[in-house]
Protein backbone atom coordinates (compact mmCIF):
# COMPACT_ATOMS: atom_id res chain seq x y z
CA UNK A 1 0.00 0.00 0.00
CA UNK A 2 1.78 3.42 -1.11
CA UNK A 3 -0.58 5.71 1.82
CA UNK A 4 1.60 7.79 3.05
CA UNK A 5 -0.41 8.03 6.45
CA UNK A 6 -3.16 6.08 7.50
CA UNK A 7 -5.89 7.71 9.52
CA UNK A 8 -5.76 7.57 13.10
CA UNK A 9 -8.33 5.44 15.20
CA UNK A 10 -8.99 7.64 17.43
CA UNK A 11 -10.02 10.01 14.87
CA UNK A 12 -12.55 7.77 13.30
CA UNK A 13 -14.09 6.82 16.68
CA UNK A 14 -14.25 10.97 17.21
CA UNK A 15 -16.57 10.87 14.22
CA UNK A 16 -18.00 7.55 15.06
CA UNK A 17 -19.16 9.08 18.48
CA UNK A 18 -20.24 12.69 16.55
CA UNK A 19 -22.61 10.74 13.87
CA UNK A 20 -24.05 8.92 17.27
CA UNK A 21 -24.86 12.29 18.89
CA UNK A 22 -26.37 13.62 16.39
CA UNK A 23 -28.72 10.51 15.92
CA UNK A 24 -29.59 10.78 19.65
CA UNK A 25 -30.23 14.32 19.48
CA UNK A 26 -32.61 13.65 16.49
CA UNK A 27 -34.29 11.07 18.14
CA UNK A 28 -35.18 13.43 21.19
CA UNK A 29 -36.06 16.44 19.55
CA UNK A 30 -38.00 15.70 16.94
CA UNK A 31 -41.21 14.28 16.64
CA UNK A 32 -42.02 12.64 13.21
CA UNK A 33 -41.83 9.04 13.57
CA UNK A 34 -40.04 8.78 10.36
CA UNK A 35 -37.29 11.14 10.82
CA UNK A 36 -36.66 9.57 14.14
CA UNK A 37 -36.54 6.19 12.92
CA UNK A 38 -33.69 8.07 10.24
CA UNK A 39 -31.97 9.16 13.80
CA UNK A 40 -31.96 5.46 14.49
CA UNK A 41 -30.40 4.41 11.50
CA UNK A 42 -27.52 7.16 11.93
CA UNK A 43 -26.91 5.65 15.27
CA UNK A 44 -26.36 2.26 14.27
CA UNK A 45 -24.67 2.93 11.40
CA UNK A 46 -22.35 5.33 13.77
CA UNK A 47 -21.82 2.02 16.15
CA UNK A 48 -20.60 -0.04 12.44
CA UNK A 49 -18.50 2.61 11.40
CA UNK A 50 -16.46 1.97 15.63
CA UNK A 51 -16.93 -1.72 14.91
CA UNK A 52 -14.94 -1.33 11.57
CA UNK A 53 -12.09 0.98 13.01
CA UNK A 54 -11.83 -1.53 15.62
CA UNK A 55 -11.62 -4.12 13.16
CA UNK A 56 -8.62 -2.52 10.94
CA UNK A 57 -6.86 -1.74 14.18
CA UNK A 58 -6.74 -5.31 15.32
CA UNK A 59 -6.25 -6.58 11.66
CA UNK A 60 -8.96 -9.22 12.18
CA UNK A 61 -12.10 -9.65 10.34
CA UNK A 62 -14.62 -10.01 12.69
CA UNK A 63 -15.51 -6.92 13.38
CA UNK A 64 -16.39 -6.65 10.04
CA UNK A 65 -18.61 -9.83 9.73
CA UNK A 66 -21.02 -7.89 13.30
CA UNK A 67 -21.45 -4.92 10.92
CA UNK A 68 -22.78 -7.42 8.62
CA UNK A 69 -25.48 -8.73 11.32
CA UNK A 70 -26.07 -5.21 11.96
CA UNK A 71 -27.14 -4.58 9.07
CA UNK A 72 -29.24 -7.55 8.86
CA UNK A 73 -31.05 -6.44 11.93
CA UNK A 74 -31.43 -2.94 10.79
CA UNK A 75 -33.15 -3.93 7.61
CA UNK A 76 -35.65 -5.90 9.33
CA UNK A 77 -35.93 -3.38 12.23
CA UNK A 78 -36.63 -0.75 9.28
CA UNK A 79 -39.15 -3.06 7.50
CA UNK A 80 -41.43 -3.85 10.82
CA UNK A 81 -40.98 -0.31 11.80
CA UNK A 82 -42.15 1.25 8.89
CA UNK A 83 -45.08 -1.12 8.24
CA UNK A 84 -46.23 -0.52 12.21
CA UNK A 85 -45.80 2.95 11.55
CA UNK A 86 -47.82 3.29 8.39
CA UNK A 87 -50.68 1.12 10.46
CA UNK A 88 -50.45 3.99 12.95
CA UNK A 89 -51.20 6.62 10.18
CA UNK A 90 -54.31 4.17 8.82
CA UNK A 91 -55.32 4.58 12.48
CA UNK A 92 -55.01 8.43 13.84
CA UNK A 93 -53.51 9.96 10.96
CA UNK A 94 -50.49 11.13 12.06
CA UNK A 95 -47.13 10.49 12.61
CA UNK A 96 -46.14 12.25 15.10
CA UNK A 97 -45.01 10.39 18.40
CA UNK A 98 -46.83 12.77 21.05
CA UNK A 99 -50.17 12.45 19.47
CA UNK A 100 -50.18 8.96 19.29
CA UNK A 101 -51.21 7.74 22.46
CA UNK A 102 -53.12 4.96 21.67
CA UNK A 103 -51.65 3.08 25.30
CA UNK A 104 -53.00 5.98 27.57
CA UNK A 105 -56.02 4.12 27.95
CA UNK B 1 -4.21 11.75 0.83
CA UNK B 2 -5.54 9.68 3.45
CA UNK B 3 -6.16 12.23 5.46
CA UNK B 4 -7.92 14.31 2.82
CA UNK B 5 -9.96 11.47 1.86
CA UNK B 6 -10.94 11.39 5.75
CA UNK B 7 -11.76 14.58 6.10
CA UNK B 8 -14.17 14.84 3.44
CA UNK B 9 -16.11 12.07 4.22
CA UNK B 10 -16.11 12.53 7.58
CA UNK B 11 -17.28 16.32 6.88
CA UNK B 12 -19.97 15.06 4.75
CA UNK B 13 -20.93 12.43 7.12
CA UNK B 14 -21.20 14.96 9.41
CA UNK B 15 -23.04 17.73 7.96
CA UNK B 16 -25.33 15.32 6.43
CA UNK B 17 -26.49 13.62 9.31
CA UNK B 18 -27.07 17.27 10.71
CA UNK B 19 -29.32 18.32 7.98
CA UNK B 20 -31.51 14.82 7.97
CA UNK B 21 -31.47 15.45 12.27
CA UNK B 22 -32.26 19.70 11.17
CA UNK B 23 -34.49 19.89 7.90
CA UNK B 24 -37.47 20.25 7.95
CA UNK B 25 -38.89 18.13 5.62
CA UNK B 26 -38.80 14.50 5.75
CA UNK B 27 -38.24 13.54 2.34
CA UNK B 28 -35.59 16.49 2.31
CA UNK B 29 -33.93 14.43 5.42
CA UNK B 30 -34.02 11.08 3.88
CA UNK B 31 -31.83 12.41 0.64
CA UNK B 32 -29.63 13.75 2.97
CA UNK B 33 -29.27 10.19 4.87
CA UNK B 34 -28.64 8.58 1.34
CA UNK B 35 -25.63 10.86 1.15
CA UNK B 36 -24.42 10.13 4.71
CA UNK B 37 -24.40 6.73 3.22
CA UNK B 38 -22.79 6.94 0.77
CA UNK B 39 -19.91 9.26 2.82
CA UNK B 40 -20.02 6.23 5.43
CA UNK B 41 -19.11 3.82 2.14
CA UNK B 42 -16.15 5.72 1.60
CA UNK B 43 -14.68 5.72 5.03
CA UNK B 44 -15.41 2.03 5.01
CA UNK B 45 -13.41 1.71 1.91
CA UNK B 46 -10.71 4.00 3.56
CA UNK B 47 -10.67 1.02 6.26
CA UNK B 48 -9.87 -1.47 3.63
CA UNK B 49 -13.95 -3.06 4.28
CA UNK B 50 -14.41 -3.22 0.77
CA UNK B 51 -17.38 -5.81 1.07
CA UNK B 52 -18.73 -3.47 3.53
CA UNK B 53 -19.03 -0.40 1.59
CA UNK B 54 -19.98 -2.35 -1.43
CA UNK B 55 -23.33 -3.81 0.79
CA UNK B 56 -23.85 -0.39 2.59
CA UNK B 57 -24.37 1.50 -0.60
CA UNK B 58 -26.92 -1.52 -1.91
CA UNK B 59 -28.75 -2.37 1.40
CA UNK B 60 -28.23 1.12 2.99
CA UNK B 61 -28.38 3.65 0.29
CA UNK B 62 -30.48 1.51 -2.07
CA UNK B 63 -32.89 -0.79 -0.14
CA UNK B 64 -33.64 0.75 3.17
CA UNK B 65 -34.41 4.43 1.62
CA UNK B 66 -35.87 3.26 -1.01
CA UNK B 67 -38.22 1.96 1.85
CA UNK B 68 -38.24 5.00 3.72
CA UNK B 69 -39.04 7.41 0.55
CA UNK B 70 -41.54 4.82 -0.40
CA UNK B 71 -43.44 5.34 3.05
CA UNK B 72 -42.80 9.43 3.12
CA UNK B 73 -44.80 9.57 -0.20
CA UNK B 74 -47.64 6.69 0.45
CA UNK B 75 -48.23 8.76 4.07
CA UNK B 76 -48.03 12.46 2.25
CA UNK B 77 -46.95 14.15 4.93
CA UNK B 78 -46.43 17.70 4.99
CA UNK B 79 -44.06 19.64 6.30
CA UNK B 80 -43.16 19.46 9.79
CA UNK B 81 -44.89 21.99 12.68
CA UNK B 82 -43.26 21.82 15.97
CA UNK B 83 -43.48 25.67 17.56
CA UNK B 84 -44.62 26.58 20.83
CA UNK B 85 -43.18 26.42 24.11
CA UNK B 86 -43.21 22.70 24.88
CA UNK B 87 -41.39 21.94 21.23
CA UNK B 88 -39.09 24.90 22.56
CA UNK B 89 -38.36 23.32 25.73
CA UNK B 90 -38.09 19.34 24.43
CA UNK B 91 -35.41 20.94 21.19
CA UNK B 92 -33.63 22.32 24.39
CA UNK B 93 -33.53 19.50 26.55
CA UNK B 94 -32.46 17.30 23.30
CA UNK B 95 -29.79 19.72 22.63
CA UNK B 96 -27.99 19.88 25.94
CA UNK B 97 -28.26 16.20 26.59
CA UNK B 98 -26.83 15.48 23.22
CA UNK B 99 -23.86 18.77 23.75
CA UNK B 100 -23.07 16.35 27.87
CA UNK B 101 -23.12 13.54 26.49
CA UNK B 102 -20.50 14.68 23.52
CA UNK B 103 -18.45 16.26 26.33
CA UNK B 104 -17.89 13.12 28.04
CA UNK B 105 -17.05 11.61 24.67
CA UNK B 106 -14.15 14.42 24.02
CA UNK B 107 -13.50 14.06 27.84
CA UNK B 108 -13.04 10.05 27.31
CA UNK B 109 -11.38 10.69 24.13
CA UNK B 110 -8.54 13.27 25.54
CA UNK B 111 -7.27 10.98 27.92
CA UNK B 112 -5.49 9.25 24.85
CA UNK B 113 -7.08 5.90 25.36
CA UNK B 114 -6.99 5.48 21.52
CA UNK B 115 -3.27 5.73 20.45
CA UNK B 116 -1.50 5.37 17.00
CA UNK B 117 -3.15 5.19 13.69
CA UNK B 118 -4.86 2.23 11.90
CA UNK B 119 -2.44 -0.17 11.35
CA UNK B 120 -0.96 -0.30 8.14
CA UNK B 121 -1.79 -2.09 5.00
CA UNK B 122 -1.83 -5.65 5.19
CA UNK B 123 -3.78 -6.75 2.65
CA UNK B 124 -4.91 -10.66 2.90
CA UNK B 125 -4.15 -12.73 0.10
CA UNK B 126 -7.48 -13.10 -0.68
CA UNK B 127 -10.11 -10.42 -1.00
CA UNK B 128 -11.80 -8.71 1.34
CA UNK B 129 -15.51 -10.26 0.42
CA UNK B 130 -14.00 -14.23 0.40
CA UNK B 131 -12.45 -13.88 4.01
CA UNK B 132 -15.51 -12.84 4.94
CA UNK B 133 -17.68 -15.23 3.33
CA UNK B 134 -15.32 -17.73 4.68
CA UNK B 135 -15.85 -16.41 8.29
CA UNK B 136 -19.22 -16.22 7.91
CA UNK B 137 -19.21 -19.63 6.60
CA UNK B 138 -16.85 -21.60 9.71
CA UNK B 139 -17.04 -19.47 12.91
CA UNK B 140 -20.24 -17.75 12.40
CA UNK B 141 -22.10 -19.99 10.93
CA UNK B 142 -24.84 -20.34 13.58
CA UNK B 143 -25.57 -16.46 13.80
CA UNK B 144 -25.32 -16.19 10.38
CA UNK B 145 -28.74 -18.64 9.97
CA UNK B 146 -30.21 -17.34 12.96
CA UNK B 147 -29.94 -13.96 10.45
CA UNK B 148 -32.07 -16.11 7.73
CA UNK B 149 -34.47 -16.58 10.48
CA UNK B 150 -34.41 -13.23 11.67
CA UNK B 151 -35.08 -11.69 7.86
CA UNK B 152 -38.05 -14.05 7.97
CA UNK B 153 -39.45 -13.02 10.74
CA UNK B 154 -39.11 -9.46 9.82
CA UNK B 155 -40.55 -10.74 6.19
CA UNK B 156 -43.46 -12.03 7.71
CA UNK B 157 -44.11 -9.41 10.70
CA UNK B 158 -43.98 -6.99 7.66
CA UNK B 159 -46.91 -8.47 5.10
CA UNK B 160 -49.06 -9.07 8.40
CA UNK B 161 -48.35 -5.47 10.55
CA UNK B 162 -48.83 -3.87 6.75
CA UNK B 163 -51.80 -5.39 5.89
CA UNK B 164 -53.66 -3.68 8.35
CA UNK B 165 -56.87 -4.65 10.22
CA UNK B 166 -59.10 -7.05 8.60
CA UNK B 167 -62.50 -4.79 6.71
CA UNK B 168 -65.67 -5.95 7.15
CA UNK B 169 -66.77 -8.30 3.55
CA UNK B 170 -67.65 -6.28 0.68
CA UNK B 171 -65.60 -3.19 1.65
CA UNK B 172 -62.08 -4.68 0.44
CA UNK B 173 -60.03 -2.91 -1.55
CA UNK B 174 -58.85 -3.72 -4.90
CA UNK B 175 -55.46 -5.43 -4.49
CA UNK B 176 -52.37 -2.99 -5.39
Amino acid sequence: MSAPMAVPLSWMLALSGVVFVIGLIGVLVRRNALVIFMSIELMLNAANLAFVAFARQLDSLDGQVFVFFVMTVAAAEVAIGLAIIVNVFRLRETVYVDEINLLKG
Amino acid sequence: MMLLLFAVFAITLVGCSLMVVLHRNPVTSALFLVVAFCALAGLYLLLQAEFLAMVQVIVYAGAIMVLFLFVIMYLNLKRDVEDGLQFALRRGAGWLLGILLLGTAALFLSRGWAPGATTEASPPPIGNSAAIGRLLYSRYLFPFELTSILLLVGIVGAVVIGRGRAKPPGSEEPAP
